[in-house]
């Protein structure tokens, strides 16, 4: 019995312009749901007209470049007694034990024959099937099921959903950080409803969409983009609700020296008098002055240097973004960095080290290993090794500033301390480099 | 101060956070006229922490100094009174990702214990969403209603002092994930699954032992939860360290006999080359338990 969307919220719903995932086994893809517009998801090209108005997580199967509901499995592989094997002693792996050839197998599918009904082919067919043992013969169907099924699943974006998709996909793009690790670092970084974050990263935006999604809407977050434009496309792919947009700003950190500085000019200028401005349309000066406005708007949130967390992951190099975006930090709050590497973060350390204003400073990595959990069949699979990058994670501090004259005040006070905590006050901001 | 939201001073009445030095931090409840006792010296409260900024360094009656952080869930956990095994951050971070918690989640979690968890997950879900956690140890509940309480969380929150197998969550249908960290997660399965909304939900069961998780797998399988999905998660932590490798004297160099031994290549012919690199800690931590992640599609 197909559940009835009669009385539900909207949001279980999938809408044209939505955008989804699709799924199939474990393999993502992030799309919107756009009309007449044709897909491209595991060599199978579909419309997706057809799921407007269907509810999140169905199952549909692809017939003839249109998708069908799928009935909820109601054969999904009967349990009783069949002939099976003891052991594989006697199987011989010749490649001839499947009597279909593949234009058999092509044949069947033109026929169109369902995913189910080809996979019961393959196995009449097969001349060892009713010799392997019942786990083997369970192994052949997964696999057969994954090569021959039909079928697509439509879900709502998460992070995790879009994290574990990324990865999957694109490793590259997110500069290899792995779901894992993404986890860690939106905790360590203690992303939460009202606060002030700022962003730095490379990772087509699937780490900013994260922290928003975090956010809920409530507080704000500072993009802060290398040049050319800040990367959204994969933050798009979140489908947050459109006043989530309202929190998030972007600021250029060609800029971030300037506003250090106080040197950072945001006043509308009266620009009649040139030529060049005269000459521009008036939808032009309309966008000037957009931008402007904009611009103020963040530099001002970012002057009070009153930041309540930092995020760092892209294929710059994290000293200099980290040395210089701490600066916008509030004394007590955390910030988390990611490198695919190790040694530019043990540079980090090293130099926030020297510097101080920071404590609880930690290189960490995570390994992350799936199960597979069937009965006298339970065993790790594969582990993933130190691929998903390294964090580095801290809080802010108080930092003395030398008082004015250049000497550092010296306290003086009775022997060392063993956890090597030095009775300087720590020496004055390091510029921007 | 509360543990969902930050603020800049220190108040008489707010949980701080002071940090000693490397791997060493303990927490103060701060009080008009209290002391708290360090190994360097005595923070009195009145002067040294009530209107001071978070993250200022406090010097102690002895002369060494310390600073005052703002509590997060994160400082919470290593620093909380343990009641019982608690579960460390991340396994939390894990767990809070992969249950799509978010602000306005609906989250019910069984057994409570010392509250790391809990912290985390309020933290999150604020400040629309709710926690319905369940423990059935008296004592262990009250203690950390009180916590929640000081901690500025209490209207996220409703503690039971319940059996979840007997009696599940104390409420049905409204759930958007379930966390079962308990000695039999397959006797709560059933009642995780009417705690979870119709529309769906996603669960988590945290074990220690194989064995449970092939029940839990199998209760799963049974009541009709989907991408049934046991993993573990393992932190690896490097020590940044500066470390000094000699160089191992071959003897004189025949060729150069007439150069003299400093003038080849910068590096003297005795002596060690200074490395900057990580090593492992001595020991690190191998297991905590395993995680079971599922979804219960729609019903």
């Amino acid at each position: 019995i197909m559940a009835d969307n009669g009385d539900d919220d909207p949001q279980y719903t999938i809408k044209e312009g939505d955008h989804v995932v699709l799924k199939r086994g474990d393999i993502f893809k992030a799309i919107q749901v756009l009309p007449k517009k044709k897909v491209i998801f595991e060599k199978q090209w579909f419309f997706l007209d057809n799921a407007v108005g269907q509810l999140y997580s169905s199952t549909f199967e692809i017939v003839s470049g249109n998708l069908q509901p799928k009935k909820p499995k109601d054969t999904e592989g009967s349990s009783d007694a069949k002939e099976a094997g003891t052991d594989n002693r006697h199987i011989v792996d010749d490649g001839k034990s499947q009597k279909l050839t593949r234009d058999d197998i092509e044949t069947l599918k033109e026929q169109g024959l369902k995913g189910q009904e080809i996979i019961q082919q393959l196995i009449d067919n097969s001349s060892t099937f009713r010799d392997k043992t019942e786990y083997a013969q369970d192994k052949y169907i997964k696999k057969k099921k994954k090569k021959y099924e039909n079928t697509v699943t439509i879900l709502k974006p998460s992070c995790r959903i879009l994290a574990m998709m990324y990865h999957g996909r694109e490793p590259g793009k997110i500069c290899h950080l792995r779901y894992d690790a993404l986890a860690q670092m939106l905790t360590l970084a203690n992303i939460h409803a009202g606060s002030k974050v700022l962003v730095f990263e490379t990772c087509a935006g699937l780490v900013l969409g994260s922290v928003m999604e975090r956010m809920g809407g409530y507080g704000s977050v500072i993009q802060m983009y290398p040049g050319g434009g800040p990367g959204r496309a994969g933050m798009e792919s979140f489908g947050l609700p459109a006043h989530f947009h309202d929190m998030l700003h972007d600021f250029p950190i060609c800029h971030v020296n300037a506003l250090l500085a106080g040197t950072l000019d945001t006043t509308a200028k009266d620009q009649s008098a040139g030529m060049i401005f005269r000459i521009l349309a008036e939808e032009k000066k309309v966008k000037l002055e957009e931008k402007r406005k904009k611009l103020a708007a963040v530099a001002s949130l970012l002057e009070g240097r009153n930041a309540d967390g930092l995020i760092i992951a892209s294929r710059f190099h994290p000293c200099p973004v980290l040395m210089g975006l701490l600066k916008f930090l509030s004394p007590s709050r955390p910030f988390v960095v990611h490198s695919q590497y190790k040694e530019p973060l043990i540079e980090c350390y090293t130099k926030l080290r020297e510097q101080g204003g920071t404590v609880n400073l930690r290189l960490t990595d995570t390994w992350l290993r799936h199960y597979q959990v069937l009965p006298n069949r339970t065993h790790p699979l594969l582990l993933m090794s130190g691929g998903g990058g390294y964090l580095l994670s801290g809080t802010t501090v108080a930092t003395d500033r030398a008082k004015p004259g250049g000497s550092q005040s010296i306290r003086s006070f009775q022997g060392t301390f063993s956890n090597g905590v030095q009775g300087f006050p720590s020496s004055t901001d390091l510029p921007f480099c | 101060m509360s543990f969902v939201e930050y603020s800049d001073f220190i108040q008489d009445g707010d949980v701080a956070v002071v940090y000693l030095g490397h791997d060493s931090m303990m927490p103060v409840k701060v009080q008009q006229g209290a002391q708290t006792q360090t190994r360097y010296g005595v923070i009195r409260h009145s002067t040294d922490l009530i209107g001071q900024r978070y993250g200022s360094k406090v010097t102690c009656s002895k002369g060494g100094w310390v600073h005052v952080l703002h509590p997060t869930p994160e400082l919470w956990t290593v620093t909380l009174p343990h009641r019982t095994q608690i579960l460390y951050t991340t396994d939390i971070a894990t767990i809070t990702m992969m249950l799509e918690l978010k602000p306005g989640s609906v989250v019910c979690e069984s057994g409570t214990g010392s509250g790391s968890l809990s912290h985390a997950i309020l933290r999150t879900v604020a400040p629309t969403g709710h926690l319905h956690t369940v423990e059935f140890h008296q004592q262990r509940a009250e203690k950390v209603a009180e916590e929640f309480k000081e901690h500025r969380v209490g209207h996220l929150v409703t503690v039971r002092n319940q059996d979840v197998c007997k009696d599940g969550f104390g409420v049905t249908g409204v759930a958007d994930a379930v966390f079962l960290d308990i000695p039999s997660p397959w006797e709560a399965v059933g009642h995780a699954k009417a705690a979870l909304k119709r529309q769906g939900g996603r669960v988590c069961s945290f074990s220690p032992c194989i064995e449970q998780v092939q029940k839990t797998c199998e209760a799963l399988a049974h009541q009709g939860f989907e991408e049934i999905s046991p993993l573990e998660v393992l932190l690896r932590v490097h020590d940044v360290r500066t470390v000094s490798l000699p160089l191992p004297d071959f003897g004189p160099d025949a060729s150069s006999a007439q150069t003299p031994p400093d003038a080849r290549e910068g590096t003297p012919r005795y002596g060690s080359v200074a490395l900057k690199t990580t090593t492992a800690p001595r020991e690190m931590p191998g297991h905590t338990g395993y995680l079971t992640f599922a979804t219960k599609p729609r019903t």
